[in-house]
């Protein structure tokens, strides 16, 4: 560790013989009300410039990784859960689709399509929250966040009639998923979705032309575009800095192939990108769930074979595109009931990286935004 | 035996009270003092308890929530509960604070809160402090909320505090200006810094005297400065102003919970933080009591002489009702305010002040001169009226587009192919 305190990167600090001046050093957490979780960020201002700030992280470690390679396949599904506690579902697949790419599992065409819609309703909920509570750090006493909440708690009653919790879903397992909707799930699950572009005709309206919103996240906290894909950020974040990138067209893994939709991508990569990428990839959410609701077909919805397996020796890396970036697992399978290597790739972690350069010569106050902005879940930062 | 004169009612009872005592002058003083201060003290923090209720139920309707509902009907026993909860918190004071100044800073805000009170009119003859300069007098004491705001800030010893203390200082001494400016304006037009004169200078004493119904509520309106070009600009940067004087939201910068914790709040807890809170809200009602004195026609309203009366300046309904009435829909608006605006940034607050609300201000000074002097058809400002409006409009939009850099726009978003 090196012992130098400041580092000013093009930012100089006055400091003529008449007057002394010192940078004032803050560490804002992790009890701080908007570092979204246990996350501490030790920032040196400037009077209220950000000259340097060191993310620290890890008070919500508990051996995730280790504590998979202890236990059997199946045993750890549960645990992707507490990843990042906003998107069960899309961590439940992400690590479905690891073990069945190493496994040779096939997946019914029923549940490939359950798992679409759950993963895209995930989207939902987690892009609107995730609106709400940037506009909380912005400062606007909730109002956005508890619309954002109300949308949410309805697409959390649907998980809960499909899997039995609202969170923590533990509802898909190798070749498919734990068990079939319940009667009636569709037409539940079909009014909800209609109900959804009213949700966000209401939150555009009030949000996306706001004079404060306009000005305090605008060319605030940019991420060029070389930057972003040097750090390996992906994502939103790495759409609204103009990459083309979106694991559902790249890999078009499941059968995403089979809908029509689209990817919007920003020209800036600042905070305001961010924020409107998010609002149109949820209308792009909706495109998808309303193809795959009209034509979700009948048939099985797992295999009722891969329980408790032995895959031959084999690695695989399975990935998918989390409401927050790749989604990647890695295992390493040594022939025996439990994973040798377990290695989780957490869009979080990956995208808090570039915090600093996004963060200095900024004010402390930008800081919390474009903090809120990459849409950080501690539980899956510090696994 | 006088008939009575509901509007003059509680005036006539003190003065019947004070007659027993006419022997006794000293005694007399004293008693005439608590006449006139105890019903302040006792009557802000009700309406310190109702606002916070009125605030917490408002913002849970905005937010699609139901609010306090637990402590009696609708949760108005809210704010007792609060106060209980606030009484018997442990006061915790950081072992490095500055002691003194920690104690003193809840005190230093709260005395001038209640004591910028006592200059506005709440109804005819009704004044605690009938003093020449009262204008002068509220911004003075004022202002020194922002000693005792950056005392907390300074004494607390932990950075947020003084980060939120900094902020304080930069916010109010800027928007002192402003809101200032603005009021000189009415100050200039009616020739004095007395603020029963500017009261009475808003109502038309002769409809007010007719014998017409309609006439008498009539002249209790139309006088008011906001009607005037320069009093409708002067109150909304009044206002705007006056949100940023007393931290309100869109300008809460110096207690920004999601920035600074809470600012110079962070290290106060338990009945020291309860003094805080309730001067904020007490400067809150003195700062919308004088926009409604300077602007809003403070006690007149609506009003008719009683049916019984021949006293030609009796009314039916007390001035003070019309006067809470308008003091709480000002609260009312803060609080809508609150529950949709985001918060600025420092720079843009600063610039907010320095660069728009300040020129605007000026020229409103310029415009209020323009009205007095335009020339006039029977007493209606037939020329200053509409060209007083459209410069004030000119110079929003000039100064408006001036300011407006290129930086902020509605973007367009395309697709991948």
């Amino acid at each position: 560790m090196s012992t130098e305190t400041i580092a000013p990167r093009e930012y100089q600090i006055y400091s003529g013989d008449d007057l002394r001046t010192n940078v004032l050093e803050i560490s804002m957490g992790p009890q701080h009300p908007s570092t979204h979780g246990v996350f501490r960020m030790d920032v040196s201002l400037d009077g209220e410039t950000v000259v340097k700030l060191k993310p620290v992280f890890g008070y919500l470690h508990r051996n995730h990784e280790k504590i998979a390679e202890t236990t059997s396949y199946l045993g750890s599904m549960p645990y992707t859960d507490r990843l990042d506690y906003f998107c069960s579902m899309t961590n439940n697949w992400a690590y479905a689709l690891a073990v069945e790419k190493m496994a040779g599992l096939a997946v019914p065409e029923r549940a490939e399509y359950i798992r679409v819609i759950m993963a895209e309703l995930t989207r939902l909920q987690n892009h609107a929250s995730l609106v709400g509570f940037l506009t909380n750090d912005l400062g606007a006493s909730g109002t956005p966040l508890l619309y954002a909440i109300r949308e949410r708690e309805h697409i959390l009653d649907l998980f809960e009639w499909a899997s039995g919790a609202r969170m923590m879903c533990n509802y898909m397992r190798f070749g498919g998923v734990r068990n079939d909707l319940p009667s009636g799930w569709l037409a539940q699950c079909k009014k909800v979705v209609d109900d959804f572009p009213a949700f966000m005709d209401e939150f555009e309206t009030l949000l996306t032309g706001n004079e404060i919103i306009l000005s305090r996240c605008q060319n605030v906290g940019v991420l060029p575009r070389d930057l972003a894909i040097n750090a390996s950020i992906t994502g939103p974040c790495l759409r609204a800095s103009g990459v083309d990138y979106d694991l559902r067209k790249v890999d078009k893994y499941g059968i995403y192939d089979r809908f029509d939709f689209k990817v919007p991508l920003g020209s800036v990569g600042d905070c305001y990108d961010r924020f409107m990428i998010r609002l149109l990839e949820m209308r792009e959410s909706v495109k998808i769930l309303k193809q795959a609701l009209a034509t979700i077909p009948e048939g099985p919805v797992n295999d009722s074979k891969a329980r408790n397996f032995r895959p031959k020796p084999a690695e695989a890396y399975g990935r998918i595109e989390g409401p927050k970036g790749e989604l990647g697992f890695y295992l390493v399978s040594d022939g025996t009931p439990k994973p040798h290597r377990y290695h989780v790739r957490p869009p979080s972690f990956i995208n808090l990286t570039v915090l600093e350069d996004m963060c200095l010569g900024q004010k402390i106050a930008d800081a919390v935004i474009v903090l809120g902005s990459i849409d950080i879940v501690l539980g899956e930062v510090d696994r | 035996m006088t008939p009575i004169n509901p509007d003059q009612l509680i005036v006539q009872l003190t003065q019947w009270a004070l007659s027993f005592l006419d022997s006794y002058p000293l005694v007399a003083v004293l008693v005439a003092i608590l006449l006139s201060t105890v019903p302040l003290i006792a009557v802000f923090p009700g309406c310190f308890a109702i606002t916070t209720w009125l605030e917490r139920k408002g913002l849970a309707r905005i937010q699609n929530r139901i609010g306090p509902n637990r402590t009696g009907p609708l949760g108005i026993l809210q704010p007792a509960a609060d106060g209980i909860k606030m009484l018997l918190k442990e006061d915790i004071v950081p072992k490095t604070s500055d002691r003194l100044a920690h104690f003193l800073a809840p005190v230093v805000l709260m005395v001038p809160a209640f004591t910028i009170l006592s200059v506005l009119p709440f109804n005819r003859n009704m004044i605690p402090a009938a003093v020449d300069t009262g204008v002068i007098l509220f911004f003075a004491l004022g202002s020194v909320s922002t000693l005792a705001v950056f005392m907390a800030g300074w004494s607390s010893r932990n950075k947020y505090s003084l980060l939120g203390g900094m902020r304080a200082i930069a916010q109010m001494v800027s928007y002192e200006l402003p809101l200032v400016l603005s009021g000189v304006t009415v100050i200039m037009m009616t020739g004095s810094l007395d603020t029963t004169k500017i009261v009475a200078q808003q109502q038309l004493s002769e409809w007010i005297q007719s014998s017409n119904a309609g006439l008498q509520c009539l002249g209790q309106i139309i006088g008011w400065n906001v009607f005037t070009p320069w009093g409708f600009a002067g109150f909304l940067i009044f206002f705007v102003a006056s949100l940023a004087e007393i931290n309100r939201c869109p300008f809460d910068l110096p207690e920004a919970d999601s920035e600074i914790v809470a600012g110079h709040l962070t290290e106060y807890s338990g009945f020291k933080y309860a003094l805080f809170f309730m001067s904020e809200y007490v400067s809150a009602f003195a700062i919308n009591g004088l926009s409604t004195t300077l602007f809003l026609g403070g006690w007149s309203g609506p009003n008719i002489r009683p049916p019984w009366s021949d006293d030609p300046n009796a009314l039916l309904i007390p001035g003070f009702v019309w006067f809470f009435a308008k003091m709480f829909a000002l609260m009312l608006v803060m609080i809508w305010i609150r529950g949709t605006l985001p918060r600025l940034r420092v720079d843009h607050l600063m610039g907010f002040a320095w660069k728009f609300l300040l020129p605007l201000a000026i020229m409103n000074i310029f415009v209020g001169g323009f009205y007095y002097y335009a020339p006039r058809w029977h007493g209606i400002p037939v020329v200053g009226w509409p060209i007083g409006f459209l410069v004030m409009y000119l110079s929003y939009e000039c100064i408006g587009r001036l300011n407006r850099g290129p930086k902020t726009a509605q973007r367009v978003y395309h697709y991948a192919s």
